[in-house]
């Protein structure tokens, strides 16, 4: 267990690398130059020149890189080239909102995903199944700048049932988790039918219904516990889709948090604000990862990590 | 029906009448099961026998009130306690099954929940129909499977499935089934998965829970050997239909229906083959020479010592042209292991000889060209074949693959090996695997096996997956092929009465060794090694008064642990040649 701890941890150590390599040659590569957005429109050559030395932008991209990569391995992810203040900083005032968010989001994508994906495998191949399968197919199609404007006019401006937007109780985070969470919930839907659709043919089940076990106590102890295996490390996997899904519905909703950052850095080409979420994010994704990983065998016992 | 004179005072505990069952409407409609009656009385065993497409797992299932909703019901009435199971609503069957008719199926592997504790399903049982709770339902279980015989109870309570091996979680299924002393226990094909010692056990345990608790048992079973071992009644069932139904001595001395003789004729029974032809003397075309085969296991922490699994220790034999030689023994014993390492499908030790060719670390064309001479036929002929290529592509595929011909002459040729396994048709070529029966699949592979001309075919089991009808079919077909081809056969089997049928001569593997080795009459008819002794004494034979001394199975035999420190060495085994090359092992 421990082997397979540290081998994970090496390889994440990699990933985020890699990460940080990627995201600095992307922004190194497009065409906007932060200097001369910092020196807005009216500024001479020789002041966007200036603030380029001054930011190091001047400097061959592998020197820009390393001087960062240096920088990071001290723990330092650098300042806002806009708001003059260390990323980090900005990052852990904004964390905690987020990660609010991605909690209720990933609870309500869950909650709403597996009991209509148990509901479709139960009356599989009939209308109900049917219909739950095209909403679920509406709801990862949509996009998500679309969907929470629309719910927002709608459960907020015309039937006013939550705030506009904004941050601090319950009822604010509400509509925004549901949106999240309406939105990704069909990956979770089809996954738990397939995967319910399965263990129901399974030797197994037939042996609990000959039993004489009710119907109920079949389908929670043994179907769903055996079709939900599957289902952990979608979580993990779906952390990264989420996020994606976190930026603009952050920004529509007014939510504090990283989204609403990353936003608003890649509006004014702030490269060390992009990089510092990119990297958290990974971050995120990684353990997240690493997480599921070591939750499969609580829940499967014939998964035994050290022979993987 | 006869009824025992001594049953007729005892009451009827489960009667069928007239059953059938139906899938499909309309045109497509099919029957399954048409007119089937028996009655069960306690402490009586009825077995219905029959090959597969029989119907007789679905009437047992009829009984459970577990048939898939597709399928109707027709006509008939299952009469239990006054009643008729087939008008019970679902909620009042449940509270029969498990209670009152206890089921253990034929697949031990797969037919508990994985990732609940043992204890944690037998007590579900007990629970559902509040039998007993706390620690009075703990003691239950503790009983049950020490009725059973399962060792260490305590510890298998905390256990997985997968933690146990399949003749111990066919024990926990009986015992399961047997948790809140059912009237009757439905077994269907309950040791068909099983090794023949195992599944001794296990017959034997079902016959001392039924005197003890009165039950009456249905057994399903597709195996003679079984039948003739437990039923005190019979019925033959074929595609649906009730062939006959007769107390077992009838049965066997006198079957009345022509199906029921056929059944009876194509079951191979040992002891009963013909006697072997001289053979002359003829050159070795494989030899095997301390072959070594050892998996690594993944260390659990970075302290503890490196270990390997020796899957095969040792292991020393030569195939002569136009011979068969049988490899027999129990699952885990490393015939299998044996047979890929021929094929270079896995990474071994020792010498292996194909024609005097060293194979070993081979790579490339080189073990191409070796492949051309050695082929092999797998067990399951339906997972055996890509589901999506046709038999043409399928048969033509080691042709195409080692650039024999051109597309017209390899065409040909596919006809003329498909002719030769007896599937001469013309359409055969376009057609998909899932259009043909198990055994016209296994022709198939053997087409496929056939198609580069080689010299030795690896069969790893190439009949246990079929009817037995259907089996002796493709035994002949094998037998007919070898002299016609002069072909070498390595016959992995765990079938005794199949192995004397085919082999010329057998060695049997215990622990990954070779405990015995020689000439089948040599080893089947004098055996020498205790193991093979032991293996004999254990195989079912389908006549009466030929009951297997159970007993004497029951006291397990273990192989030796085969998990050992890396690099341990094994002192190679020694032999005693008992009689002109009847080789067993001596031990220690």
């Amino acid at each position: 267990m421990a082997v397979y701890i540290l081998r994970r941890l090496a390889y994440a150590v990699l990933i985020l690398l890699g990460v940080s390599f990627i995201t600095y040659l992307l922004l190194y590569l497009i065409p906007a130059d932060p200097a001369r957005q910092l020196a807005g429109r009216s500024a001479t050559p020789e002041t966007v020149a200036n603030i380029r030395a001054q930011l190091g932008l001047d400097l061959p991209f592998y020197q820009q890189y390393f001087r960062y990569l240096w920088d990071l391995l001290q723990g330092d992810l650098g300042r806002s080239y806009i708001q003059r203040t260390e990323v980090s900083a900005l990052i852990g005032s904004r964390l905690v909102a987020s990660s609010e968010l991605l909690v209720w989001g990933i609870g309500f994508e869950l909650l709403i995903g597996i009991s209509l994906g148990v509901l479709a495998a139960l009356k599989r191949n009939t209308a109900v199944d049917r219909a739950l399968m095209t909403l679920s197919f509406v709801g990862v199609s949509s996009p998500h700048f679309i969907a929470s404007m629309l719910f927002l006019y709608l459960f907020a401006v015309n039937l006013d049932w939550f705030p506009l937007g904004g941050y601090g109780t319950v009822h604010h985070i509400l509509l925004p988790a549901l949106t999240l969470g309406l939105l990704g919930s069909g990956w979770y839907s089809r996954m738990v039918r397939s995967s319910m659709i399965e263990v129901l043919q399974q030797d197994f089940i037939r042996t609990a219904r000959s039993k004489g076990l009710t119907r109920a106590r079949v389908i929670f102890r043994h179907v769903l516990p055996n079709a939900i295996i599957p289902v952990i490390p979608m979580v993990a996997i779906d952390i990264g889709i989420f996020i994606g899904g976190l930026v603009v519905v952050e920004s529509v909703f007014g939510w504090p948090g990283l989204g609403q950052l990353a936003w608003q850095a890649i509006q004014r080409v702030d490269i060390p604000v992009i990089v510092g979420v990119t990297m958290i994010s990974a971050v995120f994704i990684v353990f997240a990862n690493l997480l599921a990983d070591l939750l499969v065998p609580l829940v499967d016992p014939r998964i035994n990590l050290d022979k993987t | 029906m006869t009824v025992p004179a001594s049953a007729n005072v005892r009451q009827t505990l489960l009667s069928v009448e007239n059953l059938s069952i139906e899938f499909g409407q309309g045109p497509s409609r099919k029957r399954v099961v048409d007119d089937l009656s028996f009655h069960i009385q306690p402490g009586e065993t009825l077995c219905i026998a029959g090959e597969s497409g029989s119907g007789k797992s679905l009437s047992a299932l009829a009984i459970m009130g577990l048939l898939p909703k597709m399928a109707r019901l027709p006509s008939g009435a299952i009469l239990y306690d006054n009643q008729d199971l087939l008008s019970q609503s679902e909620r009042e069957m449940q509270a029969i099954r498990g209670q009152r008719i206890g089921m253990i199926f034929q697949e031990p592997m797969t037919s508990l929940n994985p990732i609940m504790r043992i204890g944690d399903q037998m007590m579900e049982t007990l629970k559902r129909h509040r039998i007993a709770t706390g620690e009075a339902a703990w003691q239950r279980i503790r009983a049950m499977l020490d009725a059973v015989k399962i060792p260490k109870v305590s510890e298998r309570l905390r256990q997985y499935p997968h933690e146990l091996s399949g003749g111990l979680r066919q024990r926990v299924m009986i015992a399961m089934a047997m948790l809140c002393s059912p009237r009757i226990l439905i077994a269907d094909e309950p040791t068909t998965a099983l090794d023949v010692t195992i599944q001794a056990q296990i017959l034997e345990l079902i016959r001392e829970l039924q005197q003890e608790y009165d039950t009456g048992v249905l057994m399903i079973t597709h195996d003679m050997g079984v039948v003739a071992e437990m039923a005190d009644d019979v019925v033959v069932m074929n595609r649906g239909l009730v062939e006959e139904t007769a107390p077992i001595r009838t049965l066997f001395s006198s079957p009345a229906a022509d199906y029921t003789r056929k059944l009876l004729a194509a079951v191979p029974r040992l002891g009963t083959a013909p006697p072997l032809e001289e053979r002359p003397e003829k050159p070795a075309v494989l030899e095997v020479e301390a072959l070594n085969v050892r998996y690594p296991m993944r260390k659990k922490s970075l302290f503890e010592p490196a270990t390997e699994v020796h899957a095969v220790n040792d292991v020393n034999f030569e195939l002569y042209e136009g011979e068969t030689l049988g490899l027999v023994g129990e699952s885990g014993c490393g015939k299998s292991t044996t047979g890929r390492a021929l094929m270079s499908m896995l990474n071994f030790e020792g010498s292996i000889k194909v024609r005097g060719r060293d194979i070993r670390g081979l790579k490339g064309s080189a073990l191409k060209a070796v492949r051309q001479d050695i082929q092999m036929v797998f067990q399951d002929p339906f997972a055996a074949l890509n589901p999506r290529k046709t038999i043409a592509e399928l048969v033509g595929e080691p042709l195409l693959i080692h650039g024999r011909g051109s597309a017209e002459e390899r065409t040909a040729q596919v006809a003329e090996l498909l002719g030769k396994v007896g599937l001469p048709e013309a359409d055969v070529m376009t057609r998909y695997p899932h259009q043909f029966s198990g055994g016209q699949r296994q022709r198939i592979c053997i087409a496929r096996s056939l198609a580069l001309n080689p010299q030795i075919i690896v069969a790893d089991e190439p009949v246990s997956a079929l009817d037995v009808s259907v089996q002796s079919q493709v035994l002949d077909l094998m037998e007919d092929l070898q002299r016609q081809y002069n072909l070498s056969y390595l016959f992995i089997s765990h079938d005794m009465a199949v192995v004397e049928r085919l082999c010329h001569r057998v060695a049997v593997m215990f622990g990954g060794r070779i405990v015995e080795i020689g000439t089948r009459d040599q080893v089947l008819h004098n055996p020498q090694h205790p193991y093979t002794k032991r293996l004999l004494s254990a195989v079912p034979i389908p006549a009466l008064d030929s009951k297997r001394d159970f007993r004497s199975l029951l006291a397990d035999s273990q192989a030796p642990d085969p998990i050992r420190p890396k690099g341990q060495a094994i002192a190679p085994s020694q032999y005693d040649e008992v009689a002109r090359g009847h080789w067993v092992a001596i031990e220690a």
